[in-house]
């Protein structure tokens, strides 16, 4: 693989006058949050996805309620995209302080697009091409009436579609859909607007005229559809066949109950906000007792307030779906920002011995997926599971070949089936399964579901020796979870000098930094763990094949010097060559500090450097 | 639509449901324990009731009293401390078919679980509770208890409570259960009716049981047992049949004489104090609710909707 960031990959010089082709571009959009300027990032990351090339997007959510400053960034083109670029090419700057907040993102020679209502831009800095635009009252001009500088983000949106040569044609209908349904004018401002933007004339672009790499889509594939991680996750449990669940809202987590909410019941099952975490957990564990296995999830703060019940469903082996959408802690901690630092407390969170799966989704399109291992494996092992997700896989967009449904949907009963004579839900040999109430038990023994520990009939006991084989049942449960994993296999060098290991939204980073590790001639392999608890079987094989292993995580070293999943893995393997590299500043590793930090941890000096110049500086002629 | 596969009507009559059958394992309570007298009526309640056995659920927290569904022999478990309820709610929602019934005692609901009572009152699921209120925490050995009366001297206050109690019938009135009733575990067929009645009530319905802890607060009732000398005082319920006694008898659908009879000094009246038939569960709802949005949907199959929805991220 070549990075799309490495060196080689800067637009090809195109004849003066003519656009330049490039394979991929940065975009950084940055404003107020009521701007809209997610809806110009989203537009732009679904056209990339109809145009079948690839896009990834990364956004910051303000803390503020209403209003403050925001940005969205979006990478699209053609080639193996997996972060959302380091430095932006173009930065779109709607006010003075999105100028002075955000030029240092910008790589010298690229493009600084401002409003020149709002932003006095530095004129000595030569290093970029200001292009001013008075996005602003060309906005109100061209859409005219009272509706003001509303639909100044799609005027952007044109400009940037003239600049990029983008598909006006999928633009418009994109732009359609999403309003329709509202009322006329809305649809007309909104395309007077982008056309306005569009037909803003090349001179006031300063020729800053490109053309991205179009990609035809090879036959037969699937189509490309661009979602953000909460929506893909959600949409992975629905296909997995959870129709129940409940929650309390907490950011990030919050947009996946508002979409079981609203879309559970179209499907016969229903999603209920409770007043509280704990209730929450309850009510789904209610759920999943009646035969259906059911969801709930959180933020940081609110998986601790679910501990105890965890507990509960781990003794009474009830199956039962978990979403934690990690973010900075502890406590408030940075609710918008990016951490994953609740990974202990997905695994050992609660009282007691209390063993329970947990997965980590890598991309936006892994979070379906993982929905699905998920349900499987609570099902199957009757038993919780908790799906550690985070802030950045959240929110960001990404396109992916749609799911194959016809495959993967899910549909499973509750089994009411008359139970016989002899019936253990419990059995110290052998898979618990429960008798949902409403089936008839035939020796007219009816069972009862206990945190107390109990026998193989679920009756409570104090018997020491029950308790130790029944924790022991337990615990080779979860262990057994492992067999049955599809895990992937390593990216890079087999074997070598460096494994990169990673969990969660670090995936796309690392990937790229494996590129640029290689580029230098170090052979390097990457592993990014979904299976987190229990690890897959085959890890220490995978370990052995190489001399330094280095673990990339967003959380602190804590007291020992290790990252949270360097600590497990230490503990579980005794290798000291595991060590990790880890962070706290809240925000999403980038490739350009992984390779850095791990240069240095390893003491290499050899490390070519990233790209520095945008792919739009204009091309110096020998 | 995923509704849950139910069990095939039996088409053999069954034998009407007997205290055999709903008999368990042995109460583990102390001689002499209310409770003893809460489960014998739970008992001939099911008894009337004749409820499928299967269909019947019965859940509760933490507590002495909470071990109550050991010792019925139908569907059911025992949760953790304060959180039945939500749980039940759970269960009700999503099972509508079942009859679900939750046990507990007055720490585990008025304290612990306080919120919860509040919430499960206002969202209304079709299901039962039952308190067993002993004024005292039981099972953890004489703590205060949110009704335990001021001047009582527990563990924790062995100088005598001073944190003003909690009047469950207040509380439960104001959260808006629409069935609230008050009971004596010495009064065996008030007991029977209260809960009867509770469980034919559609949506959530409270049943506050004085039931004596022998062990830990013995004599807590006696001003209301009439053997020991109080009075047994029975709500009079309004009969509508015009005649000027029924003036002064109670009305349960006026929620403000509710208020005025659970001001009443200790150890106050005993019967229906408050019902609301007209408010809608919360299972009625979200059924309405999935039946609008799947007629919205011309009950497209689970495939297409999932299906067109993605269509729409292309
Ligand atoms: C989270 C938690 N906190 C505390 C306890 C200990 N505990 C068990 S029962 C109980 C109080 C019981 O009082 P009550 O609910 O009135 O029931 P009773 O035993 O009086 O019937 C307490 C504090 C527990 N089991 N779980
Ligand atoms: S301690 Fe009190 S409440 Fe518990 S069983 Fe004994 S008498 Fe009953
Ligand atoms: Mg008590």
């Amino acid at each position: 693989m070549v990075s799309p960031n490495s060196p080689e990959t800067t637009g090809a010089p195109g004849k003066p006058g003519s656009p330049r082709t490039l394979n991929d571009v940065v975009i950084r959009l940055a404003g107020n949050s009521q701007d809209g300027i997610q809806a110009i990032g989203g537009f732009l990351a679904r056209l990339a996805g109809r145009s079948a090339q690839e896009v990834m997007t990364y956004m910051t959510i303000p803390s503020t309620i209403s209003g403050g400053p925001s940005i969205f960034q979006v990478r699209m083109g053609t080639g193996d995209i997996q972060s959302s670029g380091d430095r932006a090419d173009v930065l779109v700057a709607f006010y003075q302080h999105s100028y002075e907040s955000h030029r240092s993102s910008l790589r010298p020679g690229g493009v600084l697009l401002y409003d020149s209502d709002h932003v006095q831009p530095n004129l000595d800095d030569k290093g970029i091409t200001a292009v001013g635009v008075p996005m602003t009252s060309a906005t109100v001009e061209a859409v005219g009436g009272s509706s003001k500088e509303k639909g100044k983000n799609i005027y952007v949106l044109g400009l940037l579609a003239r600049m990029f040569d983008l598909d006006v044609a999928k633009l418009t209908a994109l732009i359609k859909e999403r309003f329709s349904g509202k009322n006329e004018d809305i649809v007309r401002n909104a395309l007077l607007a982008f056309d306005a933007g569009h037909a803003y004339p090349a001179e006031g672009l300063r020729d800053c005229l490109y053309q991205l790499d179009r990609r035809t889509p090879s036959p037969g594939a699937r189509p490309q559809i661009t979602t953000d991680g909460n929506t893909a996750l959600a949409y992975g449990l629905i296909a997995a066949g959870v129709r129940y669940g409940a929650g309390y809202p907490i950011t990030p987590w919050s947009s996946i109950m508002e979409t079981l909410r609203v879309e559970l019941p179209k499907y016969g099952g229903l999603f209920v906000q409770c007043e509280d975490e704990i209730a929450a957990i309850s009510t789904a564990l209610g759920f999943s007792y009646g035969g259906n296995l059911a969801v709930t999830g959180s933020s940081g703060p609110g998986l601790s307030l679910k501990a105890e019940a965890l507990g509960w469903a781990v003794m009474a082996e009830i199956p039962l779906i978990v979403v934690n959408v990690q973010r900075g802690g502890p406590s408030t901690g940075l609710p918008t920002n990016i951490e994953q630092s609740d990974l202990m407390q997905a695994i050992y969170g609660s009282h007691g011995d209390a063993p329970r799966v947990v997965l980590a989704p890598r991309t936006v399109e892994d979070c379906f997926y993982t929905a699905l291992e998920a349900a499987r494996l609570a099902r199957e092992f009757s038993t919780p599971v908790i799906i550690l997700t985070d802030q950045a896989l959240a929110t960001r967009i990404e396109a992916f070949d749609e799911p194959d449904l016809e495959r993967l949907m899910v549909t499973v009963k509750a089994d009411l089936s008359p139970r016989p004579v002899g019936f253990k839900p419990y059995p110290l040999n052998g898979p618990t399964r429960h008798a949902p109430p409403g089936s008839i038990m035939e020796d007219g023994k009816y069972p009862t579901v206990t945190g107390l520990e109990h026998d193989e009939l679920g009756h409570p006991t104090a018997n020491p020796a029950l308790h130790a084989s029944m924790t022991v049942k337990r615990r080779e449960k979860i262990k057994a979870v492992a067999a049955t994993y599809k895990a992937p296999p390593v990216f890079g060098d087999q074997s070598g000098d460096l494994l990169l290991l990673g969990w969660g939204c670090t995936f796309g980073p690392i990937h790229e930094a494996v590129g640029r590790l290689q580029a230098s001639g170090l052979k390097v392999g990457h592993l990014q763990i979904r299976h987190i608890h229990p690890l897959r079987s085959d890890l220490e094989q995978v370990m052995a094949h190489y001399k330094h292993i280095r673990v990339i995580e967003i959380n602190d070293e804590g007291l020992y010097g290790f990252g949270q999943l360097t600590t497990l893995l230490r503990a579980r393997y005794c290798n000291p060559e595991i060590q990790s590299i880890t962070k706290t500043d809240g925000l999403t590793f980038r490739v350009s500090e992984i390779v850095e930090l791990v240069a240095k941890n390893l003491g290499i000096t050899s490390i070519k450097s990233a790209r520095a110049q945008s792919v739009l500086a204009p091309p110096t002629r020998g | 639509m995923s509704a849950p596969t139910l069990a095939p009507a039996p088409d053999a009559p069954r034998a009407p449901l007997t205290k055999k059958a709903l008999t368990a394992d042995h109460p583990t309570w102390c001689p002499g324990c209310g409770d003893f007298a809460v489960l014998a009526s739970f008992y001939k309640v099911l008894e009337k009731l004749n409820y499928p056995q299967e269909k019947i659920v019965t859940f509760a927290g933490i507590g002495c009293s909470s071990r109550f569904p050991y010792f019925v022999n139908s569907h059911g478990g025992h949760y953790i401390h304060g959180r039945a309820l939500p749980f039940a709610a759970g269960i009700s929602l999503g099972r509508d078919d079942l009859h679900v019934f939750v046990f507990g005692g007055d720490g585990d609901g008025f304290s612990i679980g306080g919120n919860h009572l509040v919430h499960t009152a206002r969202k209304n699921p079709r299901l039962t509770y039952v308190i067993m209120d002993n004024s005292v925490y039981g099972l953890t050995k004489k703590q205060t208890s949110p009704t335990s009366p001021l001047g009582f001297k527990s563990k924790t206050d062995p100088w005598g409570a001073f944190d003003q109690p909690i009047n469950p019938m207040r509380t439960l009135i104001n959260s808006g259960a629409t069935f609230v009733a008050r009971s004596h575990a010495t009064q065996v067929n008030h007991m029977v009716e209260m809960m009867h009645r509770a469980a034919q009530h559609d949506g959530f319905s409270v049943v506050e049981i004085l039931s004596e802890c022998v062990e830990f607060f013995p004599g807590a009732f006696d001003t209301s047992i009439p053997r020991k000398g109080g009075t047994f005082q029975a709500i009079d319920l309004k009969k509508n049949d015009g005649s000027p006694e029924d003036a002064t008898r109670h009305d349960p659908t006026d929620e403000l004489a509710a208020f005025q009879l659970a001001l009443e000094p200790w150890p106050g009246k005993f019967g229906v104090y408050y019902e609301n038939k007209t408010r809608p569960t919360k299972n009625a709802l979200e059924q309405k609710l999935i039946a609008n949005t799947r007629e919205k949907t011309k009950n497209a199959s689970d495939l297409d909707l999932l299906q067109k929805t993605f269509a729409k991220m292309r």
